[in-house]
């Protein structure tokens, strides 16, 4: 990674210089006054910097060499599935008849991407057991919601007033966020000692005011719901309905579907799942597929097939309306839609990949850590620093930051909250043998740090561009742009 | 165990499996699944179509692909909240790197400064675009932000009613009723008259109950708004303004929101070096005030200094988000557009100050050139007086679907036909003219119309 740090935009500027070459009018010039008020315009000028394209290329070149990405490792993130980005998939999104496609061009110019929305809807349906699919709702956070007002629609629509979701203490902070955004009430029911629900305690909690049940399968533990049909008859039987928060969909492609299970609706991440790039924090996409009965609730449009022509269908009178401008981000699901086919029935190596690789990497840290769950894993496994905070003090925290000295990003931290000192790792299917065992021959090289060389921990990262970051200032007061003139002044 | 089919996404071996499991202590791949009931399992491979050849796979897709009408094919005089400026080389290009792309979120800053200082620099471009004081690292798109926008409003108000101007992008105003629906919000139409959305009417609907008036500059219509009026009918009652935007180039040229006194901007930052593709990823963009940014959804970048005194970004304020703050967050939101801002932050630093004027005064002057140029055209006239930015509305002789249908046949694609949207407009056709339509295309656009009989 590069040393020196690299000066922000503002800071490159000087008055005079331009990094592209900007439009020329082929219009008569008509003063601009005649064209628009001198009320409306633009007082001061525009404080953009002022860079050439040579500059532009170092700059945010330089700020990539400042960047971790699964391209440059191992990237054992837990809940996020960090797996490969194929380069075919960025090639087909950007291909011009799907990137530079208006989204309201007529339909007769448009058979393509909607072909490709019809088939993915098939596809995804025979993966989940599910019955119809809608796009549009941008991320996972977004296919939650969208899955809620959809519950929320069905028992309006039948008289039933139900106002809570139940959500395990495991669970993503997503779920209540958005039960909240949804206007339900939110009841958490704890884990069992086995990392699963506790079938008594929810049991006990299922009543008739009770609009659904919010799961992770496998949850967050990285741990299958093993009493699932129980689960399902005790929801089903109090009359609610039952949703997968589908991030961990991964462990279990092709083994076993959530329609089966008896899900009634549920939400996938592309990103995650299906292999489209994070892009530092999104694009994503997050849809949600539905069984029949709550199919008339979809958001509009729906995408349908008439013989060999496609169509986008609007005229759908329980509809719970638009969640998102237009049909979603369709690029995200362009590359989905590759990714699907490049596996087709082999989809299922990809869980029993992820779930090996993840097993083998619980297998060679286990002599290290406290594993608060033992149990064979699906994806991913959460370990627990509790043994090294109570012997060295080092927290999890710290081991975190000392594996970025190794040349790997952290797991993910604190989470599931249930776990104290919680280190969630999910290797996914895309990693060699031997890239595993380097990350786990890093982690028992820092636990080992912990008993030896404490303080090495504890202050950690060393080797990185930047150390420890002042957390408290940031936000005590926070500094969240360049002060304004700045540009203009270079 | 039964061999794997040799795939190149999965890089273990039959070995290694042979291996790995013998270190897990299992015998087959299957022993790792025994948590799975046998009720539930999937005892059939996936009916999906066969793996094709990669070469097999990009002809599919290109064949797709091409059965689409792109803005490269067609002359595209579309608009309506997707905007075909030109995107510079340089913005994919740096956007397009993979330690950009395949990263995520920077939980570890430490190694992830790249990430966090281009949101940051991003943030501070989109404030200096739109006049504001804050903005974060990004909504879904144009619609998500301007609702999440009203529910900002409604928290910092404690007010539960929006007052929304029909010349506001439809689609928005739907997503803004299906985000408030279920938190007891109350959203108002504020009919348009003449294209723009009529202060004095304003004045007359908000009260001491309104939370935010919610407007779009320019608007749905091509129109612009009586900003400082609104902004002045708005804040009289206490409630805010909250500016739509759904083509910020504008704002090189007129003048932004923040100057005329808006709270909150939130709008789609698409047009800002992202790509058509069909509706999405696009880029929800929010700004704010200072005073209100505790209140903000999603992420936010500062600068801090590490232990050694360095220059460093972070992710800061969080205890606003889901995460920590699981059902009382400002928003449920978690994964954002940050590929999208970047693209934007790269878009507007290549223009620069001058350049991204030019933009916004080139497409200014091509569409007021194709607004008189085909109000000549029989029969054909402009449906509101006031100015517009780069769209504007033609009243039609003939149905405008069926207009748009007979352009397809000379290699143009129409505007939007407004009858979907406003029943009273059914002749209304809505037109966008950016700096990437020639003067040659604006008048073959006029010749053609002229020559339907």
């Amino acid at each position: 990674m590069a040393r020196a740090q690299v000066p922000l935009l503002n800071e490159r500027s000087a008055s005079g210089r331009i990094g592209a070459m900007p439009p020329v009018s082929d219009v008569p010039d008509l003063p601009l006054e005649t064209i628009l008020p001198a009320a409306q315009l633009r007082g001061e000028p525009l404080d953009l910097p002022e860079v050439s394209e040579p500059d532009l290329v170092r700059h945010y070149t330089q700020l990539s060499h400042r960047n971790y990405a699964i391209d440059l490792g191992f990237y054992p993130l837990g809940s996020c599935t960090m797996k490969y980005n194929p380069k075919l998939n960025e090639d087909a999104a950007r291909l011009p008849g799907f990137a530079r496609l208006h989204p309201y061009a007529p339909e007769a110019v448009t058979q393509g991407a909607l072909r490709l929305l019809v088939d993915l809807e098939a596809m995804l349906a025979e993966i989940t057991g599910m019955e119809h699919v809608t796009f549009q709702p941008a991320a996972g956070a977004q296919g939650e919601l969208t899955a809620l007002m959809l519950i929320r629609a069905y028992f309006a629509e039948r008289g039933e007033r139900r106002t809570r979701v139940i959500v395990p203490d495991s669970a993503h902070g997503t779920n209540p966020a958005s039960a909240a955004m949804c206007g339900f009430e939110v009841a958490e029911v704890r884990s069992d000692a086995r990392g699963n629900i506790d079938v008594d305690a929810l049991r006990a909690a299922a009543d008739d005011r009770l609009a659904a049940l919010m799961l992770t399968n496998p949850n967050t533990l990285g741990l299958f719901e093993e009493r699932i049909t129980e689960i399902e008859e005790i929801i089903h039987g109090c009359g609610a309905q039952l949703y997968l928060d589908g991030a961990n969909f991964n462990a279990i492609l092709g083994v076993t579907r959530p329609g089966d299970q008896g899900f009634d609706v549920m939400h996938m991440n592309l990103h995650k799942t299906f292999s489209t790039p994070h892009g530092g924090g999104g694009p994503g996409a997050g849809p949600v597929a539905v069984k029949g009965h709550l199919a008339p609730y979809l958001p509009v449009p729906v995408v349908v097939r008439d013989g060999d022509r496609c169509r986008l269908e609007y005229d759908r009178p329980k509809t719970i309306g638009k969640i998102r401008s237009f049909y979603g981000n369709f690029g995200v699901l362009v590359r989905a839609y590759a990714y699907i086919r490049s596996y087709g029935p082999l989809l299922r190596q990809v869980a029993e990949a992820a779930v090996l690789n993840a097993n083998y990497l619980l297998a060679l840290l286990r002599p290290a850590f406290d594993l608060p769950y033992d149990r064979p894993c699906k994806h991913e496994f959460v370990l627990a620093g509790t043994r090294q905070k109570r012997e060295t003090g080092a927290t999890t925290k710290d081991i975190a930051k000392r594996l970025l000295d190794y040349g790997f990003h952290a797991p993910t931290v604190y989470f599931p909250l249930i776990v104290e000192e919680a280190m969630l790792i999910e290797p996914t299917e895309t990693e060699t043998r031997a890239a595993i065992e380097a990350f786990a021959q890093a982690l028992l090289a820092v636990a080992e740090e912990c008993r030896t060389n404490t303080e090495l921990v504890r202050t950690a990262p060393h080797t990185t561009v930047v150390t420890r970051l002042d957390e408290v200032t940031a936000a005590r007061h926070p500094d969240l742009r360049w002060a304004s003139g700045t540009a203009r002044s270079g | 165990m039964n061999p794997w089919t040799p795939h190149k996404y999965i890089p273990l071996t039959d070995a290694d499996r042979r291996d790995m499991l013998r270190a897990v202590g299992a015998a087959t791949i299957e022993d790792l699944f025994t948590d799975v009931p046998r009720s539930v399992r999937l005892l059939r491979a996936l009916a999906l179509p066969p793996v094709p050849s990669d070469a097999d796979l990009l002809r599919e897709l290109r064949g797709l692909s091409e059965r689409n009408g792109d803005a490269d094919r067609y002359a595209c005089f579309l608009g309506a909240g997707a905007y075909d400026h030109f995107i510079p080389s340089v913005v994919w290009h740096l956007a397009g790197r993979s330690e950009f792309y395949t990263a995520y979120t920077p939980y570890q800053a430490e190694i992830m400064q790249g990430e966090l200082q281009a949101t940051y620099e991003y943030q501070s471009l989109l404030c200096a675009l739109t006049g504001m004081d804050v903005a974060n690292a990004s909504m879904y798109d144009g619609a998500s932000a301007t609702a999440e926008a009203a529910v900002m409003a409604r928290d910092l108000t404690r007010r539960d009613e929006v007052v929304v101007s029909s010349a506001v992008h439809p689609e928005y105003r739907q997503v803004i009723r299906t985000y408030t629906r279920h938190l007891g919000m109350v959203v108002r139409d504020l009919p348009h008259q003449g294209g723009v959305t009529p202060a004095a009417l304003a004045r007359d609907l908000l009260s001491e109950r309104t939370a935010a008036l919610i407007i779009q500059q320019p608007n749905f219509l091509g129109g612009l708004e009586e900003m400082g009026a609104l902004a002045e009918v708005a804040h009289a009652v206490g409630a805010l303004l909250v500016v739509a935007a759904a083509d910020p180039v504008a704002y090189a040229l007129l003048k932004p929101p923040g100057e005329w006194g808006a709270d909150i901007v939130a709008g789609e930052g698409q047009p800002l070096g992202n790509h058509l593709n069909f509706g999405g990823p696009y880029l929800g963009m929010l700004a704010t005030r200072q005073a209100f940014v505790r209140r903000m959804p999603g992420r936010l970048v500062g600068q801090t200094v590490d232990t050694q005194g360095r220059r460093g970004f972070v992710l800061t304020l969080q205890t606003r988000e889901q995460h920590i703050r699981r059902e009382r967050a400002t928003s449920n939101i978690c994964t954002n557009e940050a590929l999208n801002a970047l693209a934007a932050a790269i878009y507007m630093a290549a223009l620069g100050r001058g350049g991204l004027r030019q933009v916004a005064e080139v497409c200014a002057r091509k569409a007021h050139y194709a607004r008189q140029r085909l109000a000549q055209v029989p029969g054909f006239r402009p449906a509101f007086e006031g100015p517009t930015f780069h769209e504007f509305v033609l009243r039609c002789p003939r149905s405008p679907e069926e207009i748009n249908q007979r352009l397809l046949d000379a290699g143009m694609i129409g505007g939007l036909a407004l009858g979907r949207f406003y029943p009273d407009l059914r002749d209304g056709w809505l037109l966008c003219v950016t700096e990437n339509r020639t003067r040659e295309e604006i008048d073959r656009l006029a010749q053609t119309l002229e020559a339907m009989r």
